[in-house]
């Protein structure tokens, strides 16, 4: 006996909502625990609540979703998969093949979701031509964010070029301050790298490298380079980055003590919990180099099968709520993230904001919004975590840059 | 007739009931533990990858194990940490349990503050070892703000050493439950054997490396099983302290298997690293079972 | 405990001096940690920022232990971990009675109902201790599944039964293997059942071992996060859930003072069962499992 043919895997999805979960609730597995997120997360259960639909909380955090999504395995295995689950990129993609996903086509067309949502994101958000999710938001990792006090001090203008930024970084570190706060992490590492292999070679190189998979790019100079530009950056960290989480290294921008940080905006959080001005008190900007394009990642609601009428009607106006206008508008100003749809007006949100949905929205249709690497977007968890291994390994002085390209070009055949 | 027949069955349900209450454990265990090893070993040679899928691959997960410079770092890893976390912990644990037996004042107060840890889950203990270690806030930190400025601990920064910060917080979490352990066999030696020795004029170190240690062997092997079993499982440990790092420095197999399986959605990967790791369990098990059992019959 | 103690060994007075200090110094090193989750649970966290991990609070405080029990975001919710404590203990209770009662029938059998290829029986239930648990999740998931348990309590405490019937019946099985037998042969002389005598004779004198199993089992599954994760509902979940659900929140200021509070808070009930219990705990590996 199969246990575990795609198609009991899929019956059992549809079986199972239904059984522990009433008709008119949602049952929700997410990772947003932390006091910002769950603000921005209640939002959306008050709306539904006021539709009369009740909200089943199933936080599991822990390694940006990984946890979550070792849940979600077992969860859906035992044909008792969650309404709706927080995911990313690729993953979903994945699910929706293993056939566990609904269809929201019809909540898509009604609401309008194809004119209004980027094509790069409905890459993510849709399966064969079929609406499989509602994304939430979008993230962009190539940033960099700086404390101006510290800039201004040393008379520090914002960098526009790769060498302004080594420059700049120099002369931080010539005052004694930690030029770079980085914290070693493997996927703190990955996001760093996204942002300089677009400075390297830009939407093409950035495309074939990670997206196509193209040896050819993984193995050219300019891979090279960006290992190169990994090793300079390494230069201007402190000796104490190992194992340090991202916040903590946002907090020493914060507190003056590093002037940089290449991080997703997500990190804008911590400036505005900080009671920071963004433009007075801290810059941001892309990597240097890599201004124009924007590399993405969006965290969506991936809305799994369910069999039941009633619980159906319940998804689909999740669905609804996550895309209207007005909670991509209030969560995002929240998250520090920007709305996966273009048409949502910009009053609530900050100067950072502003320009992240400004940037966001030439990038789509210049096509220069690519996908993150380090965030599952440009290619599989198999292959992401090839990369993870190469890139951490290189920053870390386990490889030279020439031995990382070649490594590279293994791993990630390795992993296919 | 009737008599005989009903002490007939009385008698068959006596020599059946035994064999009856035993066999939903047995049967749980079967199905559970055996059946789910099974399983696991035709995982690994199938092409499943997010969910459990049926393609079969032959000995190409196995063959990509091997190639993955990651799974000999974690297995050279795994070496040098079950086999100083072993030694170090059964020093310290008969240490304690010698120097505990030497009728020691507030021993009821001791006993509990070194096998504490071991009610403690790294999810709990993991961030306070984590600040401890780390030189910009932790022991390092402390000491040069009490003065003593040249004091350097920065091994969990340190690629080559890192893995040593491992042995250090996992010799804390057991050590005090291999000092019960041995405690109690120490307190099971015939006292007249003690005696005996002393009367002929043996020092203490030789009462001891003669006669005491040689007597505790059997808790030298459950120790040693224990332990080595928790090293091969230790998983909490490494994500609460290092998350793998520095760079990949303190990879171990278990946390290599749970990232193949679940978090790089290459199933079948995990599953043959798994059914290696149940290898080398059963490798170290199976004559320890062996010796143990047999010498009772 | 000094009932036990009767050896004689002679010891000087500097190597005592020297044992003394050893065992003080180690007493040390085991407390360390300890120290700083209490320590840092007390301080405002400005003060934990920016000061001294080791130094003692200059302004103490309880409203993290506050935090952490009632008002912390552990979801949607700021519930704090208390309703999750009361999951743990319906989870836990349960299935450490369930598995050391089928540890010590097991036990018994193996040992005073002995019969062909039991001690193979045996070895095959003790290796069911070493399987790693991270293969067991799919598989464990869909039997779950088609059981009707998953998502709920007693998925859990079946799971946590199945795998602590080793343990349970390895203290059992080597206690009971030095229990005289003739005792039980007599009882059986006299027309006493399988139940009676294990009722009569056995459990009597079963208390230092039930200590150990209780000990074991209890901080095995109170502390184990993989399947509380996995196989409860979002709301029935146990207190390693949402206290991981606390402590790795990925975004956001990090209330560390919080986050030692509660992790001191979850650890409570095992810390409690090892201060009570301890001392029961060596005399009970003494009678049984290190001895075999």
């Amino acid at each position: 006996m199969r246990l575990f043919s795609k198609k009991s895997v899929a019956v059992a999805a549809l079986l199972a909502s239904t059984s522990m979960v009433s008709a008119a609730d949602v049952e929700v597995l997410h990772w947003w625990t932390s006091g910002g997120e769950a603000a921005a997360l209640n939002v959306l259960k008050d709306d539904l609540s006021g539709q009369g639909i009740g909200w089943q909380d199933m936080p599991v955090a822990g390694g940006g979703g990984e946890s979550a999504m070792t849940v979600l395995r077992a969860r859906v295995t035992a044909g008792d998969a969650p309404t709706a689950v927080q995911m990313l990129g690729f993953d979903i993609l994945d699910w929706a093949a293993e056939g566990a996903l609904a269809n929201l086509n019809d909540v898509a067309a009604a609401e309008g979701w194809d004119a209004v949502v980027p094509a790069a994101l409905q890459a993510f958000a849709k399966h064969d031509g079929n609406w499989i999710s509602a994304p939430v938001n979008v993230h962009s990792t190539n940033w960099v964010w700086a404390n101006k006090s510290v800039l201004d001090e040393l008379g520090i203008a914002q960098p526009e070029s790769w060498d302004d930024f080594v420059a700049a970084m120099a002369a931080v570190k010539a005052s004694g301050r930690t030029a770079l706060a980085h914290g070693g992490q493997a996927w703190q590492e990955a996001t760093m790298f996204d942002g300089v292999a677009l400075s390297v070679g830009g939407v093409d190189f950035y495309t074939k490298a990670f997206i196509d998979m193209d040896p050819a790019a993984l193995g050219s100079d300019m891979m090279k380079e960006t290992f190169d530009r990994m090793a300079t950056l390494r230069s201007y960290v402190d000796d104490n980055f190992s194992g340090r989480d991202w916040n903590l290294a946002s907090a020493m921008v914060i507190n003056g003590d590093a002037a940089f940080q290449i991080m997703g905006d997500w990190a804008k959080g911590e400036f505005l919990n900080a009671g920071k001005v963004p433009n007075e008190d801290f810059l941001c900007f892309r990597v240097p180099g890599s201004a124009g394009s924007v590399s993405f990642n969006s965290d969506q609601f991936a809305m799994f099968a369910v069999s039941d009428a009633g619980a159906q009607a319940a998804q689909g106006a999740m669905a609804a709520s996550i895309m209207s206008p007005s909670f991509q508008s209030a969560f995002n100003v929240v998250k520090g993230s920007v709305p996966a749809r273009t048409d949502v007006p910009n009053d609530a949100f900050d100067a950072c904001g502003k320009k992240g949905m400004a940037e966001l929205a030439a990038a789509a249709d210049s096509g220069s919004l690519v996908g993150s690497m380090a965030h599952g977007h440009a290619n599989r968890a198999a292959v992401k975590n090839a990369i993870y291994d190469v890139v951490t390994a290189h920053f870390n002085g386990e490889y030279d840059s020439a031995t990382a390209v070649e490594e590279l070009v293994t791993a990630v055949e390795l992993a296919q | 007739m009737y008599h005989a027949s009903k002490s007939d069955f009385k008698t068959r349900l006596q020599t059946w009931l035994p064999k009856l209450v035993l066999s939903p454990s047995l049967a749980m265990v079967l199905i559970f533990v055996y059946g789910f090893i099974l399983f696991t070993v035709y995982l690994s040679f199938t092409d499943s990858r997010i969910l459990p899928s049926y393609g079969w691959v032959g000995w190409e997960n196995y063959n990509k194990l091997w190639r993955l410079s990651h799974w000999e770092i974690s297995l050279k890893n795994l070496g040098i940490y079950a086999s100083l976390y072993i030694a170090i912990c059964t020093a310290i644990g008969l240490t304690l349990a010698i120097f505990l037996d030497q009728k020691i004042r507030g021993e009821g107060i001791l006993r509990p503050i070194y096998l504490y840890p071991m009610a403690l889950s790294f999810i709990v203990t993991g961030t306070a070892w984590k600040w401890f270690l780390d030189p910009g806030i932790g022991l390092e930190h402390t000491m040069h703000l009490w003065g003593w400025e040249s004091f350097e601990f920065g091994w969990i920064k340190d690629r080559n050493l890192a893995i040593y910060t491992l042995v250090l917080a996992a010799v804390w979490q057991s050590s005090g439950f291999v000092m019960a352990m041995f405690l109690a066999g120490l307190r099971g030696i015939d006292s007249e054997i003690m005696k005996a020795a002393q009367i002929d004029g043996a020092s203490n170190w030789n009462l001891y490396r003669r006669i005491v240690i040689p007597l505790l062997r059997p808790a030298f092997l459950s120790a040693f099983v224990i332990l080595a079993h928790l090293a091969i499982k230790s998983y909490d440990l490494v994500i609460a302290l290092t998350g793998g790092g520095p760079g990949r420095a303190t990879e171990l197999p278990a946390t290599f298997m749970y990232s193949y399986t679940f978090t790089r959605n290459q199933m079948g990967i995990g599953a043959s690293s798994a059914v290696i790791m149940l290898m080398t369990i059963a490798a170290i098990m199976v004559p320890y079972l062996y010796a143990e059992l047999r010498e009772k019959k | 405990m000094s009932s036990v103690q009767t050896q004689s060994v002679q010891t000087g007075r500097i190597a005592r001096t020297f044992i003394y200090l050893f065992l003080l110094l180690m007493a040390l090193f085991y407390l360390l940690p300890f120290f700083i989750m209490v320590v840092n649970s007390v301080k405002p966290l400005s003060e934990i920022t920016g000061g001294n991990m080791m130094a003692l609070p200059e302004v103490f405080t309880i409203e993290p232990w506050l935090a952490a029990w009632s008002t912390a975001q552990v979801g949607v919710e700021p519930t704090g971990l208390r309703p999750y404590f009361w999951n743990s203990i319906k989870m836990v209770v349960p299935a450490v009675a369930i598995s050391t009662v089928l540890g010590a029938i097991n036990g018994y059998i193996l040992t005073k109902w002995r019969f062909k290829y039991d001690t193979i029986l045996f070895g095959l239930m003790l290796f069911s201790c070493f399987i790693p648990f991270q293969i067991v999740l799919i598989p464990m998931a869909r039997i779950l599944g088609i059981l009707g348990l998953s998502g709920s309590t007693y998925g859990l405490i079946l799971v946590h039964v199945v795998y602590g019937i080793g343990f349970s019946t390895l203290y059992f099985r080597n206690y009971y293997a030095a229990f005289p037998t003739e005792l039980v042969r007599a009882a059986q002389i006299d027309g006493a059942g399988f139940f009676q005598i294990f009722y009569r004779i056995l459990m009597p004198s079963s208390g230092p071992i039930t200590v150990v199993c209780v000990i074991w089992q209890f901080t095995n599954i109170w502390n184990d996060f993989l399947f509380g994760a996995s196989f409860a509902s979002g709301s029935g979940a146990p207190m390693t859930v949402a206290l991981n659900n606390l402590v790795q929140s990925s975004t956001g200021v990090k209330e560390y003072n919080v986050h030692f509070a509660g992790a001191i808070l979850a650890a409570l009930p095992t810390l409690l069962v090892y201060i009570v219990a301890g001392r029961y705990f060596v005399r009970g590996l003494m009678a049984g499992s290190v001895k075999g």
